[in-house]
Protein backbone atom coordinates (compact mmCIF):
# COMPACT_ATOMS: atom_id res chain seq x y z
CA UNK A 1 0.00 0.00 0.00
CA UNK A 2 1.24 3.44 -0.88
CA UNK A 3 2.23 5.51 2.13
CA UNK A 4 0.22 8.75 2.20
CA UNK A 5 2.18 11.68 0.78
CA UNK A 6 0.05 14.21 2.66
CA UNK A 7 -1.03 15.01 6.19
CA UNK A 8 -4.49 14.59 7.63
CA UNK A 9 -6.22 17.60 6.01
CA UNK A 10 -6.82 20.64 8.13
CA UNK A 11 -9.50 23.25 7.34
CA UNK A 12 -7.47 24.88 4.54
CA UNK A 13 -6.45 21.62 2.95
CA UNK A 14 -10.04 20.43 3.16
CA UNK A 15 -11.21 23.50 1.28
CA UNK A 16 -8.47 23.04 -1.32
CA UNK A 17 -9.33 19.36 -1.77
CA UNK A 18 -12.97 20.26 -2.18
CA UNK A 19 -11.99 22.79 -4.86
CA UNK A 20 -9.89 20.20 -6.71
CA UNK A 21 -12.72 17.70 -6.47
CA UNK A 22 -15.06 20.27 -7.96
CA UNK A 23 -12.68 21.18 -10.82
CA UNK A 24 -12.04 17.53 -11.60
CA UNK A 25 -15.75 16.77 -11.45
CA UNK A 26 -16.46 19.59 -13.91
CA UNK A 27 -13.74 18.29 -16.24
CA UNK A 28 -15.20 14.78 -16.09
CA UNK A 29 -18.69 16.16 -16.64
CA UNK A 30 -17.55 18.11 -19.72
CA UNK A 31 -15.95 14.95 -21.09
CA UNK A 32 -19.05 12.89 -20.34
CA UNK A 33 -21.25 15.53 -21.94
CA UNK A 34 -19.08 15.55 -25.08
CA UNK A 35 -19.24 11.75 -25.29
CA UNK A 36 -22.99 11.86 -24.76
CA UNK A 37 -23.51 14.55 -27.42
CA UNK A 38 -21.42 12.77 -30.04
CA UNK A 39 -23.15 9.47 -29.35
CA UNK A 40 -26.54 11.15 -29.50
CA UNK A 41 -25.70 12.89 -32.78
CA UNK A 42 -24.78 9.58 -34.42
CA UNK A 43 -27.86 7.90 -32.96
CA UNK A 44 -25.78 5.43 -30.99
CA UNK A 45 -27.83 5.77 -27.83
CA UNK A 46 -31.17 4.65 -29.26
CA UNK A 47 -32.65 1.87 -27.19
CA UNK A 48 -33.11 -0.23 -30.36
CA UNK A 49 -29.34 -0.58 -30.63
CA UNK A 50 -28.82 -1.65 -27.05
CA UNK A 51 -31.98 -3.70 -26.61
CA UNK A 52 -30.73 -6.92 -28.28
CA UNK A 53 -28.18 -7.44 -25.51
CA UNK A 54 -30.75 -7.11 -22.76
CA UNK A 55 -33.92 -8.61 -24.12
CA UNK A 56 -32.93 -10.79 -27.08
CA UNK A 57 -31.36 -14.08 -26.06
CA UNK A 58 -30.37 -14.70 -29.68
CA UNK A 59 -27.77 -11.91 -29.52
CA UNK A 60 -26.06 -14.01 -26.89
CA UNK A 61 -26.64 -17.45 -28.33
CA UNK A 62 -25.64 -16.60 -31.91
CA UNK A 63 -22.81 -14.11 -31.44
CA UNK A 64 -21.45 -13.58 -27.96
CA UNK A 65 -21.46 -17.03 -26.38
CA UNK A 66 -19.90 -18.88 -29.36
CA UNK A 67 -17.25 -16.16 -29.51
CA UNK A 68 -16.64 -16.47 -25.81
CA UNK A 69 -16.39 -20.24 -26.14
CA UNK A 70 -13.73 -19.91 -28.84
CA UNK A 71 -11.80 -17.39 -26.75
CA UNK A 72 -11.87 -19.76 -23.78
CA UNK A 73 -10.98 -22.72 -25.98
CA UNK A 74 -7.94 -21.05 -27.54
CA UNK A 75 -6.76 -19.62 -24.21
CA UNK A 76 -7.07 -22.88 -22.31
CA UNK A 77 -5.47 -24.94 -25.09
CA UNK A 78 -2.58 -22.49 -25.24
CA UNK A 79 -2.10 -22.59 -21.47
CA UNK A 80 -2.30 -26.39 -21.27
CA UNK A 81 0.23 -26.90 -24.08
CA UNK A 82 2.55 -24.06 -23.13
CA UNK A 83 2.88 -25.04 -19.47
CA UNK A 84 4.75 -28.37 -19.83
CA UNK A 85 6.79 -26.91 -22.67
CA UNK A 86 7.67 -23.94 -20.52
CA UNK A 87 8.57 -26.18 -17.59
CA UNK A 88 10.91 -28.16 -19.84
CA UNK A 89 12.57 -24.99 -21.16
CA UNK A 90 12.79 -23.43 -17.72
CA UNK A 91 14.44 -26.49 -16.20
CA UNK A 92 16.79 -26.77 -19.19
CA UNK A 93 17.87 -23.20 -18.53
CA UNK A 94 18.99 -24.27 -15.08
CA UNK A 95 20.96 -27.24 -16.42
CA UNK A 96 24.61 -27.76 -15.52
CA UNK A 97 25.46 -28.52 -19.12
CA UNK A 98 26.43 -25.41 -20.98
CA UNK A 99 24.93 -26.40 -24.33
CA UNK A 100 21.57 -27.42 -22.88
CA UNK A 101 21.44 -24.15 -20.94
CA UNK A 102 22.55 -22.16 -23.99
CA UNK A 103 20.05 -23.74 -26.37
CA UNK A 104 17.12 -23.28 -24.00
CA UNK A 105 18.25 -19.72 -23.29
CA UNK A 106 18.44 -18.87 -26.98
CA UNK A 107 14.98 -20.29 -27.65
CA UNK A 108 13.48 -18.42 -24.71
CA UNK A 109 15.12 -15.08 -25.50
CA UNK A 110 14.21 -15.38 -29.18
CA UNK A 111 10.51 -16.06 -28.72
CA UNK A 112 10.16 -13.46 -26.00
CA UNK A 113 11.63 -10.81 -28.28
CA UNK A 114 9.08 -11.33 -31.07
CA UNK A 115 5.51 -10.00 -31.08
CA UNK A 116 2.82 -12.69 -30.73
CA UNK A 117 1.13 -11.37 -33.85
CA UNK A 118 4.23 -12.12 -35.95
CA UNK A 119 4.24 -15.67 -34.57
CA UNK A 120 0.53 -16.07 -35.35
CA UNK A 121 0.92 -14.77 -38.90
CA UNK A 122 3.80 -17.17 -39.42
CA UNK A 123 1.88 -20.11 -37.98
CA UNK A 124 -1.15 -19.32 -40.13
CA UNK A 125 0.90 -19.21 -43.33
CA UNK A 126 2.92 -22.27 -42.36
CA UNK A 127 -0.21 -24.34 -41.70
CA UNK A 128 -1.69 -23.37 -45.05
CA UNK A 129 1.51 -24.16 -46.91
CA UNK A 130 2.84 -27.29 -45.24
CA UNK A 131 -0.21 -29.05 -43.81
CA UNK A 132 -3.70 -29.84 -45.03
CA UNK A 133 -5.58 -28.46 -42.05
CA UNK A 134 -8.88 -27.17 -43.40
CA UNK A 135 -9.18 -23.38 -43.73
CA UNK A 136 -12.05 -23.42 -41.20
CA UNK A 137 -9.96 -24.67 -38.30
CA UNK A 138 -6.69 -23.13 -39.42
CA UNK A 139 -7.19 -19.84 -37.51
CA UNK A 140 -7.63 -21.74 -34.24
CA UNK A 141 -4.46 -23.75 -34.89
CA UNK A 142 -2.57 -20.59 -35.82
CA UNK A 143 -3.74 -18.66 -32.78
CA UNK A 144 -2.93 -21.50 -30.40
CA UNK A 145 0.47 -22.10 -32.02
CA UNK A 146 1.41 -18.43 -31.80
CA UNK A 147 0.26 -18.21 -28.19
CA UNK A 148 2.09 -21.43 -27.26
CA UNK A 149 5.41 -20.36 -28.81
CA UNK A 150 5.35 -17.02 -27.03
CA UNK A 151 3.90 -18.11 -23.72
CA UNK A 152 6.03 -21.24 -23.38
CA UNK A 153 9.05 -18.97 -23.31
CA UNK A 154 7.46 -16.61 -20.80
CA UNK A 155 6.32 -19.54 -18.63
CA UNK A 156 9.86 -20.94 -18.86
CA UNK A 157 11.04 -17.81 -17.08
CA UNK A 158 8.20 -18.10 -14.56
CA UNK A 159 9.21 -21.71 -13.82
CA UNK A 160 12.86 -20.72 -13.55
CA UNK A 161 12.03 -17.87 -11.20
CA UNK A 162 9.81 -20.21 -9.18
CA UNK A 163 12.57 -22.78 -8.75
CA UNK A 164 15.17 -20.13 -7.93
CA UNK A 165 12.86 -18.53 -5.38
CA UNK A 166 12.89 -21.66 -3.21
CA UNK A 167 15.13 -21.48 -0.16
CA UNK A 168 18.58 -23.03 -0.65
CA UNK A 169 17.93 -25.43 2.21
CA UNK A 170 15.57 -27.44 0.01
CA UNK A 171 18.37 -28.44 -2.37
CA UNK A 172 20.81 -28.97 0.48
CA UNK A 173 18.42 -31.25 2.32
CA UNK A 174 17.74 -33.25 -0.83
CA UNK A 175 21.49 -33.65 -1.37
CA UNK A 176 21.97 -34.65 2.25
CA UNK A 177 19.58 -37.58 1.96
CA UNK A 178 21.44 -38.66 -1.17
CA UNK A 179 19.07 -37.58 -3.98
CA UNK A 180 20.48 -37.18 -7.42
CA UNK A 181 20.08 -33.94 -9.39
CA UNK A 182 17.15 -35.23 -11.39
CA UNK A 183 15.44 -36.58 -8.31
CA UNK A 184 15.91 -33.29 -6.47
CA UNK A 185 14.32 -31.40 -9.35
CA UNK A 186 11.45 -33.84 -9.86
CA UNK A 187 10.53 -34.64 -6.27
CA UNK A 188 11.58 -31.58 -4.26
CA UNK A 189 11.96 -28.42 -6.30
CA UNK A 190 9.37 -28.72 -9.06
CA UNK A 191 6.34 -29.59 -6.88
CA UNK A 192 7.06 -26.70 -4.54
CA UNK A 193 7.75 -24.25 -7.32
CA UNK A 194 4.34 -25.01 -8.82
CA UNK A 195 2.72 -23.62 -5.69
CA UNK A 196 5.11 -20.67 -5.67
CA UNK A 197 4.33 -19.70 -9.24
CA UNK A 198 0.55 -20.13 -9.17
CA UNK A 199 -0.16 -16.36 -8.95
CA UNK A 200 2.13 -15.71 -11.92
CA UNK A 201 0.42 -18.48 -13.90
CA UNK A 202 -3.04 -17.05 -13.27
CA UNK A 203 -1.98 -13.58 -14.30
CA UNK A 204 -0.29 -14.95 -17.44
CA UNK A 205 -3.69 -16.39 -18.28
CA UNK A 206 -4.97 -12.81 -18.49
CA UNK A 207 -2.30 -12.04 -21.09
CA UNK A 208 -3.30 -15.12 -23.08
CA UNK A 209 -7.02 -14.27 -23.00
CA UNK A 210 -6.25 -10.75 -24.21
CA UNK A 211 -3.98 -12.01 -26.99
CA UNK A 212 -6.65 -14.31 -28.44
CA UNK A 213 -8.35 -11.12 -29.67
CA UNK A 214 -5.48 -10.74 -32.16
CA UNK A 215 -6.68 -13.86 -33.91
CA UNK A 216 -10.13 -12.37 -34.28
CA UNK A 217 -8.84 -9.13 -35.76
CA UNK A 218 -6.21 -10.44 -38.13
CA UNK A 219 -6.65 -14.15 -38.78
CA UNK A 220 -10.41 -14.52 -39.01
CA UNK A 221 -10.65 -16.57 -35.83
CA UNK A 222 -14.24 -16.26 -34.61
CA UNK A 223 -13.58 -15.32 -31.01
CA UNK A 224 -15.32 -12.72 -28.87
CA UNK A 225 -13.93 -9.58 -30.54
CA UNK A 226 -14.72 -10.96 -33.98
CA UNK A 227 -18.41 -11.06 -33.05
CA UNK A 228 -18.56 -7.24 -33.02
CA UNK A 229 -18.78 -6.88 -36.81
CA UNK A 230 -21.61 -9.35 -37.46
CA UNK A 231 -23.47 -8.00 -34.43
CA UNK A 232 -23.30 -4.38 -35.52
CA UNK A 233 -24.25 -5.39 -39.05
CA UNK A 234 -27.24 -7.33 -37.82
CA UNK A 235 -28.54 -4.92 -35.20
CA UNK A 236 -28.46 -1.69 -37.22
CA UNK A 237 -24.91 -0.32 -36.99
CA UNK A 238 -24.75 -0.43 -33.21
CA UNK A 239 -20.94 -0.40 -33.22
CA UNK A 240 -20.59 1.38 -29.91
CA UNK A 241 -23.08 -0.87 -28.13
CA UNK A 242 -21.44 -4.04 -29.46
CA UNK A 243 -17.97 -2.83 -28.50
CA UNK A 244 -19.17 -1.88 -25.04
CA UNK A 245 -20.67 -5.31 -24.40
CA UNK A 246 -17.56 -7.13 -25.65
CA UNK A 247 -15.21 -4.89 -23.67
CA UNK A 248 -17.27 -5.33 -20.50
CA UNK A 249 -17.12 -9.12 -20.85
CA UNK A 250 -13.34 -9.03 -21.31
CA UNK A 251 -12.94 -6.71 -18.31
CA UNK A 252 -15.11 -8.92 -16.10
CA UNK A 253 -13.21 -12.12 -16.98
CA UNK A 254 -9.78 -10.59 -16.66
CA UNK A 255 -10.61 -8.61 -13.55
CA UNK A 256 -11.80 -11.79 -11.90
CA UNK A 257 -8.55 -13.53 -12.88
CA UNK A 258 -6.40 -10.60 -11.67
CA UNK A 259 -8.22 -10.45 -8.35
CA UNK A 260 -7.90 -14.20 -7.95
CA UNK A 261 -4.15 -14.00 -8.66
CA UNK A 262 -3.53 -11.34 -6.04
CA UNK A 263 -5.73 -13.13 -3.50
CA UNK A 264 -3.73 -16.31 -4.16
CA UNK A 265 -0.46 -14.40 -3.80
CA UNK A 266 -1.49 -12.93 -0.47
CA UNK A 267 -2.63 -16.32 0.77
CA UNK A 268 0.62 -18.01 -0.24
CA UNK A 269 2.74 -15.27 1.35
CA UNK A 270 0.84 -15.57 4.62
CA UNK A 271 0.61 -19.36 4.55
CA UNK A 272 2.31 -21.07 7.50
CA UNK A 273 3.13 -24.27 5.68
CA UNK A 274 4.68 -22.69 2.60
CA UNK A 275 8.37 -22.02 2.16
CA UNK A 276 7.58 -18.34 1.68
CA UNK A 277 8.67 -18.53 -1.96
CA UNK A 278 6.21 -16.76 -4.29
CA UNK A 279 6.51 -15.57 -7.87
CA UNK A 280 4.04 -12.69 -7.74
CA UNK A 281 1.62 -11.68 -10.44
CA UNK A 282 3.56 -8.44 -10.89
CA UNK A 283 6.68 -10.37 -11.87
CA UNK A 284 5.11 -11.62 -15.09
CA UNK A 285 5.57 -8.32 -16.86
CA UNK A 286 9.27 -8.36 -16.15
CA UNK A 287 9.70 -12.02 -17.03
CA UNK A 288 8.07 -11.40 -20.41
CA UNK A 289 10.88 -9.07 -21.44
CA UNK A 290 13.90 -10.26 -23.37
CA UNK A 291 17.33 -9.57 -21.89
CA UNK A 292 18.80 -10.14 -18.49
CA UNK A 293 16.80 -9.83 -15.32
CA UNK A 294 17.78 -8.29 -12.05
CA UNK A 295 16.79 -9.81 -8.75
CA UNK A 296 16.40 -13.34 -7.47
CA UNK A 297 16.11 -14.64 -11.01
CA UNK A 298 19.86 -14.26 -11.40
CA UNK A 299 20.75 -16.02 -8.19
CA UNK A 300 21.58 -19.21 -10.05
CA UNK A 301 23.87 -17.35 -12.43
CA UNK A 302 22.23 -18.93 -15.43
CA UNK A 303 21.65 -16.13 -17.86
CA UNK A 304 22.63 -17.81 -21.06
CA UNK A 305 21.36 -17.36 -24.49
CA UNK A 306 21.10 -14.98 -27.36
CA UNK A 307 23.28 -11.98 -27.05
CA UNK B 1 18.56 -15.22 -51.89
CA UNK B 2 17.03 -12.09 -50.47
CA UNK B 3 15.78 -10.76 -53.82
CA UNK B 4 12.19 -11.20 -52.62
CA UNK B 5 12.77 -8.06 -50.61
CA UNK B 6 12.82 -5.95 -53.75
CA UNK B 7 9.76 -3.85 -54.26
CA UNK B 8 8.98 -3.75 -50.54
CA UNK B 9 9.85 -0.89 -48.23
CA UNK B 10 11.13 -3.00 -45.34
CA UNK B 11 13.03 -0.21 -43.61
CA UNK B 12 10.08 2.12 -44.06
CA UNK B 13 7.77 -0.36 -42.34
CA UNK B 14 10.13 -0.79 -39.41
CA UNK B 15 10.52 2.99 -39.27
CA UNK B 16 6.75 3.27 -38.82
CA UNK B 17 7.04 0.71 -35.99
CA UNK B 18 9.78 2.79 -34.34
CA UNK B 19 7.79 6.01 -34.74
CA UNK B 20 4.66 4.41 -33.28
CA UNK B 21 6.75 3.22 -30.34
CA UNK B 22 8.38 6.59 -29.73
CA UNK B 23 5.23 8.73 -29.98
CA UNK B 24 3.10 6.44 -27.85
CA UNK B 25 6.03 5.88 -25.47
CA UNK B 26 6.33 9.59 -24.75
CA UNK B 27 2.55 9.97 -24.61
CA UNK B 28 2.07 7.14 -22.14
CA UNK B 29 4.96 8.33 -19.99
CA UNK B 30 3.23 11.70 -19.57
CA UNK B 31 -0.31 10.36 -19.14
CA UNK B 32 0.91 7.49 -16.96
CA UNK B 33 2.72 9.90 -14.65
CA UNK B 34 -0.40 12.04 -14.35
CA UNK B 35 -2.42 8.91 -13.55
CA UNK B 36 0.10 7.78 -10.93
CA UNK B 37 0.01 11.25 -9.32
CA UNK B 38 -3.79 11.03 -9.27
CA UNK B 39 -3.66 7.62 -7.61
CA UNK B 40 -1.58 8.88 -4.67
CA UNK B 41 -3.24 12.31 -4.43
CA UNK B 42 -5.26 13.53 -1.43
CA UNK B 43 -8.39 14.05 -3.57
CA UNK B 44 -10.57 10.91 -3.31
CA UNK B 45 -12.32 11.50 -6.63
CA UNK B 46 -9.00 11.61 -8.51
CA UNK B 47 -7.80 8.49 -6.70
CA UNK B 48 -10.99 6.73 -7.68
CA UNK B 49 -10.69 7.81 -11.29
CA UNK B 50 -7.05 6.65 -11.48
CA UNK B 51 -7.86 3.27 -9.97
CA UNK B 52 -10.88 2.74 -12.21
CA UNK B 53 -8.94 3.75 -15.35
CA UNK B 54 -6.05 1.40 -14.63
CA UNK B 55 -8.24 -1.56 -13.72
CA UNK B 56 -10.52 -1.21 -16.72
CA UNK B 57 -7.91 -0.42 -19.38
CA UNK B 58 -5.43 -3.08 -18.25
CA UNK B 59 -8.07 -5.77 -18.62
CA UNK B 60 -9.29 -4.87 -22.11
CA UNK B 61 -7.30 -6.48 -24.93
CA UNK B 62 -5.22 -3.91 -26.81
CA UNK B 63 -6.74 -5.24 -30.03
CA UNK B 64 -10.20 -4.22 -28.84
CA UNK B 65 -8.95 -0.72 -28.00
CA UNK B 66 -7.15 -0.24 -31.32
CA UNK B 67 -10.06 -1.50 -33.41
CA UNK B 68 -12.42 0.65 -31.35
CA UNK B 69 -10.39 3.77 -32.20
CA UNK B 70 -10.97 3.00 -35.87
CA UNK B 71 -14.49 1.53 -35.97
CA UNK B 72 -15.93 3.40 -33.01
CA UNK B 73 -14.11 6.71 -32.72
CA UNK B 74 -13.36 7.43 -36.36
CA UNK B 75 -15.98 5.67 -38.45
CA UNK B 76 -18.91 6.09 -36.07
CA UNK B 77 -18.16 9.29 -34.19
CA UNK B 78 -16.00 11.02 -36.80
CA UNK B 79 -13.01 11.70 -34.55
CA UNK B 80 -10.08 12.16 -36.94
CA UNK B 81 -7.57 13.87 -34.61
CA UNK B 82 -6.94 16.68 -37.07
CA UNK B 83 -5.60 14.59 -39.94
CA UNK B 84 -7.15 14.42 -43.42
CA UNK B 85 -5.78 11.36 -45.24
CA UNK B 86 -6.32 7.78 -44.12
CA UNK B 87 -2.66 7.01 -43.49
CA UNK B 88 -2.30 9.90 -41.06
CA UNK B 89 -5.67 9.27 -39.40
CA UNK B 90 -4.94 5.59 -38.79
CA UNK B 91 -1.46 6.37 -37.54
CA UNK B 92 -2.75 8.93 -35.04
CA UNK B 93 -5.59 6.66 -33.93
CA UNK B 94 -3.07 3.86 -33.34
CA UNK B 95 -0.88 6.20 -31.28
CA UNK B 96 -3.96 7.23 -29.28
CA UNK B 97 -4.96 3.62 -28.60
CA UNK B 98 -1.43 2.50 -27.73
CA UNK B 99 -1.01 5.50 -25.41
CA UNK B 100 -4.32 4.90 -23.65
CA UNK B 101 -3.39 1.24 -23.08
CA UNK B 102 0.29 1.60 -22.20
CA UNK B 103 -0.18 4.46 -19.74
CA UNK B 104 -2.06 2.10 -17.41
CA UNK B 105 1.07 -0.03 -17.20
CA UNK B 106 3.33 3.02 -16.81
CA UNK B 107 1.10 4.16 -13.95
CA UNK B 108 1.39 0.80 -12.18
CA UNK B 109 5.17 0.71 -12.65
CA UNK B 110 5.52 4.23 -11.26
CA UNK B 111 3.29 3.46 -8.31
CA UNK B 112 5.48 0.51 -7.37
CA UNK B 113 8.45 2.91 -7.64
CA UNK B 114 6.75 5.35 -5.31
CA UNK B 115 6.39 2.49 -2.84
CA UNK B 116 10.17 2.02 -2.76
CA UNK B 117 10.73 5.52 -1.36
CA UNK B 118 11.23 5.10 2.41
CA UNK B 119 8.33 6.31 4.53
CA UNK B 120 10.80 8.26 6.68
CA UNK B 121 11.68 10.55 3.79
CA UNK B 122 8.04 11.24 3.09
CA UNK B 123 7.42 11.96 6.77
CA UNK B 124 10.47 14.23 6.86
CA UNK B 125 9.35 16.20 3.84
CA UNK B 126 5.92 16.62 5.38
CA UNK B 127 7.55 17.69 8.64
CA UNK B 128 9.49 20.54 6.98
CA UNK B 129 6.21 21.74 5.57
CA UNK B 130 6.35 20.61 1.93
CA UNK B 131 2.94 20.35 0.34
CA UNK B 132 1.72 17.22 -1.46
CA UNK B 133 2.80 18.59 -4.85
CA UNK B 134 6.22 19.57 -3.52
CA UNK B 135 6.75 16.22 -1.80
CA UNK B 136 5.84 14.44 -5.00
CA UNK B 137 7.88 16.67 -7.31
CA UNK B 138 11.01 17.20 -5.21
CA UNK B 139 11.35 14.09 -3.06
CA UNK B 140 9.31 11.15 -4.28
CA UNK B 141 9.17 11.19 -8.08
CA UNK B 142 12.90 11.76 -8.73
CA UNK B 143 13.73 8.69 -6.67
CA UNK B 144 10.78 6.72 -7.97
CA UNK B 145 11.82 7.31 -11.58
CA UNK B 146 15.33 6.10 -10.89
CA UNK B 147 14.07 2.90 -9.31
CA UNK B 148 11.59 2.10 -12.09
CA UNK B 149 13.89 2.36 -15.11
CA UNK B 150 13.82 -1.44 -15.26
CA UNK B 151 10.02 -1.86 -15.14
CA UNK B 152 9.56 1.07 -17.52
CA UNK B 153 11.98 -0.61 -19.93
CA UNK B 154 9.76 -3.70 -19.79
CA UNK B 155 6.75 -1.53 -20.61
CA UNK B 156 8.63 0.06 -23.51
CA UNK B 157 9.59 -3.32 -24.95
CA UNK B 158 6.04 -4.61 -24.57
CA UNK B 159 4.93 -1.43 -26.36
CA UNK B 160 7.36 -2.07 -29.22
CA UNK B 161 5.88 -5.52 -29.68
CA UNK B 162 2.33 -4.20 -29.23
CA UNK B 163 2.68 -1.71 -32.09
CA UNK B 164 2.12 -4.69 -34.42
CA UNK B 165 -1.52 -4.69 -33.31
CA UNK B 166 -2.05 -1.47 -35.28
CA UNK B 167 -1.82 -3.64 -38.41
CA UNK B 168 -5.45 -4.42 -37.55
CA UNK B 169 -6.50 -0.90 -38.56
CA UNK B 170 -4.23 -0.72 -41.59
CA UNK B 171 -1.19 1.14 -40.29
CA UNK B 172 1.64 0.17 -42.62
CA UNK B 173 4.08 -1.06 -39.97
CA UNK B 174 6.16 -4.22 -39.86
CA UNK B 175 3.42 -6.79 -39.18
CA UNK B 176 1.21 -5.36 -41.93
CA UNK B 177 4.07 -5.59 -44.41
CA UNK B 178 4.82 -9.14 -43.30
CA UNK B 179 1.20 -10.11 -43.94
CA UNK B 180 1.34 -8.57 -47.40
CA UNK B 181 4.64 -10.23 -48.27
CA UNK B 182 3.49 -13.66 -47.08
CA UNK B 183 0.50 -13.35 -49.39
CA UNK B 184 2.52 -12.32 -52.45
CA UNK B 185 5.79 -14.18 -52.13
CA UNK B 186 6.54 -17.87 -51.75
CA UNK B 187 9.33 -17.43 -49.23
CA UNK B 188 7.52 -17.97 -45.94
CA UNK B 189 10.48 -19.04 -43.83
CA UNK B 190 12.84 -16.33 -45.08
CA UNK B 191 10.25 -13.57 -44.79
CA UNK B 192 9.41 -14.61 -41.23
CA UNK B 193 13.11 -14.83 -40.36
CA UNK B 194 13.68 -11.29 -41.62
CA UNK B 195 10.82 -9.87 -39.55
CA UNK B 196 11.73 -11.92 -36.49
CA UNK B 197 15.30 -10.66 -36.77
CA UNK B 198 14.02 -7.10 -37.09
CA UNK B 199 12.09 -7.35 -33.84
CA UNK B 200 14.93 -9.11 -32.04
CA UNK B 201 17.16 -6.19 -33.13
CA UNK B 202 14.64 -3.71 -31.74
CA UNK B 203 13.77 -5.36 -28.43
CA UNK B 204 16.78 -7.33 -27.20
CA UNK B 205 19.32 -4.44 -27.22
CA UNK B 206 16.73 -2.16 -25.60
CA UNK B 207 16.22 -4.72 -22.83
CA UNK B 208 19.94 -5.23 -22.25
CA UNK B 209 20.78 -1.51 -22.44
CA UNK B 210 18.00 -0.32 -20.16
CA UNK B 211 18.70 -3.20 -17.75
CA UNK B 212 22.27 -1.88 -17.52
CA UNK B 213 21.01 1.69 -17.08
CA UNK B 214 18.61 0.65 -14.33
CA UNK B 215 21.46 -1.02 -12.43
CA UNK B 216 23.48 2.20 -12.78
CA UNK B 217 20.89 4.71 -11.68
CA UNK B 218 18.88 2.80 -9.09
CA UNK B 219 19.17 4.23 -5.59
CA UNK B 220 21.11 1.86 -3.33
CA UNK B 221 19.25 1.17 -0.12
Amino acid sequence: MTPPLYDVPGPRAKRRNALFTLVFLVALAVLAWWVYRSLEEKNQLEWVKWRPFFTDSRAWSTYILPGLRNTALAASLAMVIALPLGALLGISRLSDHRWVRGTAGTVVEFFRAIPVLILMLFANAAFSEFTDISPDTRPLYAVVTGLVLYNASVLAEVVRAGILSLPRGQTDAAKAIGMRKGQTMLHVLLPQSVTAMLPALVSQLVVIVKDTALGGALLGFSELLASVRPMSANYGANTIASFTVVAVIFVLINFALTTFASWLEGRLRRGKKSTGAVVGAEAVEELATPGEHIGPGDAGGSTGGAK
Amino acid sequence: MFDFLEGYDLLGAFWVTVRLTLYSGVGSLVWGTVLAAMRVSPVPLMRGFGTAYVNVVRNIPLTVIIIFTSLGLFQTLGVSLGADDFTAINFRLAVLGLTAYTSAFVCEALRSGINTVPVGQIEASRAIGLSFAQTLRLVVLPQAFRSVVGPLANVLIALTKNTTVSAAIGVAEAAALMREMIENEAQLILISAVFAAGFVCLTLPTGLFLGWVSKKVSVRR
